[in-house]
Parts: structure tokens; sequence; C-alpha cells
């Protein structure tokens, strides 16, 4: 029994995947898939520039109501902001939050069915990494890293096309003083927020394909029909 | 073989697969014993239950009754990390279709494996340029597989399933994507591996060209074992394969 539990404990460190190795060959795999990885950032890219356009609209919106100029309130008002008379801030309205989350929520089922695809047609590469001797949690950790990196890339894009048109847009629409008066601390805020968002749903979106992935059966490898 | 021991014990078998409603028989109680160092073909037609025979013993499937003791270790008993490691240090595999890692150069898939056996990196590397210049492949380790020929792939494999040195080496059919020369080639290369490092061969095959090289032959029919051959009395029966083939 003492002998059987030696073997245990030496086992348990001699199957090994250094995070930096990990963290190559997911690189490597987007790499080589780019255009495949370019489909899943772009859809990231929409949904997060599309939030943050909302968000930071709004800031820009709060920033011209705090200079307490009336003729600025009766611009916004007929660029279509709710405002209650006497209001210093707006937020973004129930319908556009609305419009946000459904966005948001397509993006992730189009995510989902990106990474399943990724997997269905990695079958064999994930059953030959097992016969080589890697763990469940190797291949979870490969799709993981893949899908947070194309989660950051895309957010990250997003974010800042989202605010460069939110920008302009209020630029547009009130002139250069919507520049001047810009709260620069909540658009960094809404910045960070659409970067948090962008990463949480990459992962909530490959969550499930990779843990398909990562109880395929090593045995999938042999298989000879393509 | 009588003084080495046995690296793969199958005893009494048995693997059903459920499809739908009915049950299928692939394998009907199976002994077999292989020795350490020998260079063993199982041979049958498909649906032979070949396949999954082999699979048990690679330890890739659990069968419905009955053991299989891969150097005097029920496979059964093995949690998952034990399997993993077993796949990683014990045994290494061959498919038909190579299985490269696409995305990876020569060396690196064969370094994989190492990687995963906690061996440090340089070391690696440095076993792995070795390994490629055993088969026969040291100057093209910067490649990637879709620029290798076949041939070149099953012999990055080859290199690969060595990687840790394994007691056991799985092949299944290994020429089965290969021309008639490469095959050979292929086949030449696996036999004098074994016999320089002493590891086991075992391969699933219809590939006639095997029976030359192999110690023994084990033959499937209906999911039992119909005849084992020695080698002596391969030549004969070998000449009645082609007069029944």
């Amino acid at each position: 029994m003492i002998k059987s539990a030696n073997k245990r404990t030496e086992i348990s460190r001699q199957v090994v995947l250094p995070f930096m190795k990990s963290l190559e060959i997911s690189l490597k795999s987007i790499r080589v898939r780019f255009f495949r990885s370019m489909i899943t950032t772009v859809s990231f890219i929409l949904g997060v520039s599309f939030l943050t356009f909302v968000r930071v609209g709004t800031d820009t919106a709060n920033g011209l109501l705090q200079t307490q100029d009336p003729t600025y309130r009766q611009a916004l008002m007929q660029a279509g902001y709710d405002l209650e008379p006497g209001a210093t801030s707006t937020g973004s309205s129930a319908k556009e939050r609305w419009i946000v989350i459904l966005s948001l929520l397509v993006c992730v089922v189009g995510i989902v069915n990106a990474q399943l695809m990724a997997v269905t047609e990695r079958f064999r590469e994930i059953g030959t990494i097992k016969c080589l001797g890697a763990l469940d949690s190797f291949v979870l950790r490969l799709f993981v890293l893949e899908a947070g990196m194309q989660g950051l890339a895309g957010a990250g894009i997003g974010a800042l096309l989202g605010t460069v048109a939110a920008l302009l847009n209020s630029i547009i629409r009130f002139g250069l003083v919507a520049w001047k008066h810009v709260y620069w601390l909540a658009v960094a805020k809404s910045i960070v927020f659409a970067l948090t968002v962008g990463c949480v749903l990459s992962l909530l979106g490959v969550i499930y394909p990779a843990i398909v992935a990562a109880r395929m059966h090593p045995v999938e490898a042999m298989r000879v029909e393509q | 073989m009588s003084n080495s021991h046995s690296i793969v014990r199958v005893s009494g078998v048995t693997k059903i697969f459920k499809l739908r409603k009915h049950d299928v028989e692939a394998l009907r109680g199976v002994d077999l014993e292989i020795y350490s160092g020998e260079y063993l073909s199982i041979m049958g037609p498909s649906g032979s239950g070949k396949s999954t025979l082999f699979n048990m013993i690679g330890g890739l499937d659990k069968p419905s009754s009955g053991k299989v003791f891969i150097d005097e270790v029920d496979i059964a008993q093995l949690d998952a990390y034990e399997l993993a490691w077993l796949r990683c240090r014990k045994i290494g595999y061959i498919f038909q279709t190579f299985n490269l890692i696409q995305v990876m150069t020569a060396l690196e898939n064969v370094t994989l494996p190492m990687i995963f056996a906690g061996m440090h990196n340089d070391a690696a590397v440095e076993k792995g340029l070795e390994l490629l210049g055993v088969v026969g492949l040291g100057d093209r380790f910067q490649h990637k597989p879709f620029e290798l020929s076949g041939g070149q792939q099953q012999r990055v494999a080859i290199a690969r399933a060595m990687a840790n040195d394994p007691a056991i080496i799985l092949a299944d059919e290994p020429t089965g994507n290969l021309d008639l020369t490469t095959g050979e080639e292929i086949i030449e290369l696996l036999k004098r591996l074994s016999e320089e490092n002493s590891v086991t061969v075992i391969s699933a095959t219809h590939d006639f060209k095997m029976l030359s090289v192999s110690d023994r032959v084990v033959w499937i029919r209906d999911g039992r074992i119909d005849k084992v051959e020695e080698r002596e009395q391969l030549s004969i029966s070998v000449g009645e394969i082609a007069h029944r083939g």
C-alpha cells in the first residue's frame, strides 16, 4: 500500500504543462487559424464597441449637463435624452440598456457556436495530445487561454472604437464644446467596464466548448474518417 | 521469450458496445500475454474486434469485464492522473493518420511529450533533435507537418512516440496511409528501434509486410483470438495467405 501511495505522489508531479508553454501553444493556434479567430474577435469588437458607444455617449451628455447651460440642455433633449427638469445627470435609458444586453447575448451565443466548431474541428489534435499524456485540465486551459486572448483583443479594439465613435458623435451633434466638457474619469471607467464585460463574456462563451473538448476521449485520435 | 517478463496481460476481456437497444459484442473473452521487447502484430479483418483489443491494450478503453494489466498494473484501477501518466511515460502511440499537431514544427511535436513529462525545455530540445536524427530527419526539425511527406510525417510521429523512452509502442495501422516502399521503410525503422531500445511494439494492421518482422502474430476473428503464430510458423502460413489473398 505504501508503495502505491508513493507512486501516486510521484505521478502527480510528473505530468505537467508549464503556463508559458500553454500560452505559447494557444498563441500559435490563434496565429494558424487567424481567419477563424478574427471572426470570433470581430463579434466581440461589435458587441463591446456598441456597449462603449452607449456608455461614453452618456458620459459626454453628463459632461454637458454639468455645465448647467440651458442651451446644451435643450440640445440634449432634442438629441433624445429624457431629462427631468433640474436633473444634473442622466443614465442610459431602459430601452438602450436592453438593446445592449441583447446584443451582448447574441455575441455570446455566436462565441459558443464558433468555439464548438473549433472543438469539433480539432478533435484529432485534442485526442492526440491526450494520448501524449495531457490531462483534461491542460486541454481546458488551452481553450480558455485562447478565448481569453481573443476576448481581450476584441474587447480592447471594441472599447477603443466605441469611445472614438461616441466622442465623434457628440462633437458632430453638439460642437467642439462637448469635447471640452467630457468627464474623462467617467470615460475611463466606461472603458474598463467594457473590457471587463468583454473578457467575462469570452470566458462565459468558452466554458461549455472547453469542457466538451477536455472530456473528449483519447481514442478519438484513432478515428480514421475525417 | 520464456525468460522475459510480460509487459501486457489481457485476461478474460470482453467488451460490449450498446447501440440503441442492441448490444454488440466486440470482444468475447480474450486472453493474451505480451512479453517485453517483442514485436507483436494483431491481424484481423475490419469489424473483428482488432481495434477494440488494441485500444484496451493501450489504456484507451476499459473492458466490460475481465482485466488488462500493463506492467502488472490493472488499468481499470487507475484514475485520470495515473492514466495520463501511463500514456505519457509508458506508452508511445503511432497513428494511421500520423496525427502530428499541425500548428507545431517537427521538433515541437517531438518535444511536447517530454514537456508533459516535466523535462526541462533545453534538455527536451536536445533529445528531440537527437531523436529526429535517429529517424533520419535531423535537418528538417523546423518544418511544419504540411511541409513533410507522409513517410516523413510518420517518422516524426515515431520520434515523438519514442520521446519519453516508453516500454510499449502502440502502432495503429502505421503503414495504412503510406505507399509500398515508404511503408516498408517505416516497418524497418520500427523494427530497428524496437531492437535497439528493447521496446515492445504492438501494431494493429492488415498489412502483410508487417508479418516478416513480427515475432508473433495474433489473429483475431469475431471477437476471439483465432490463433497466435510464432515467427517460425509464419513462413509457412504466409504462402497460404498469399494464396488466400
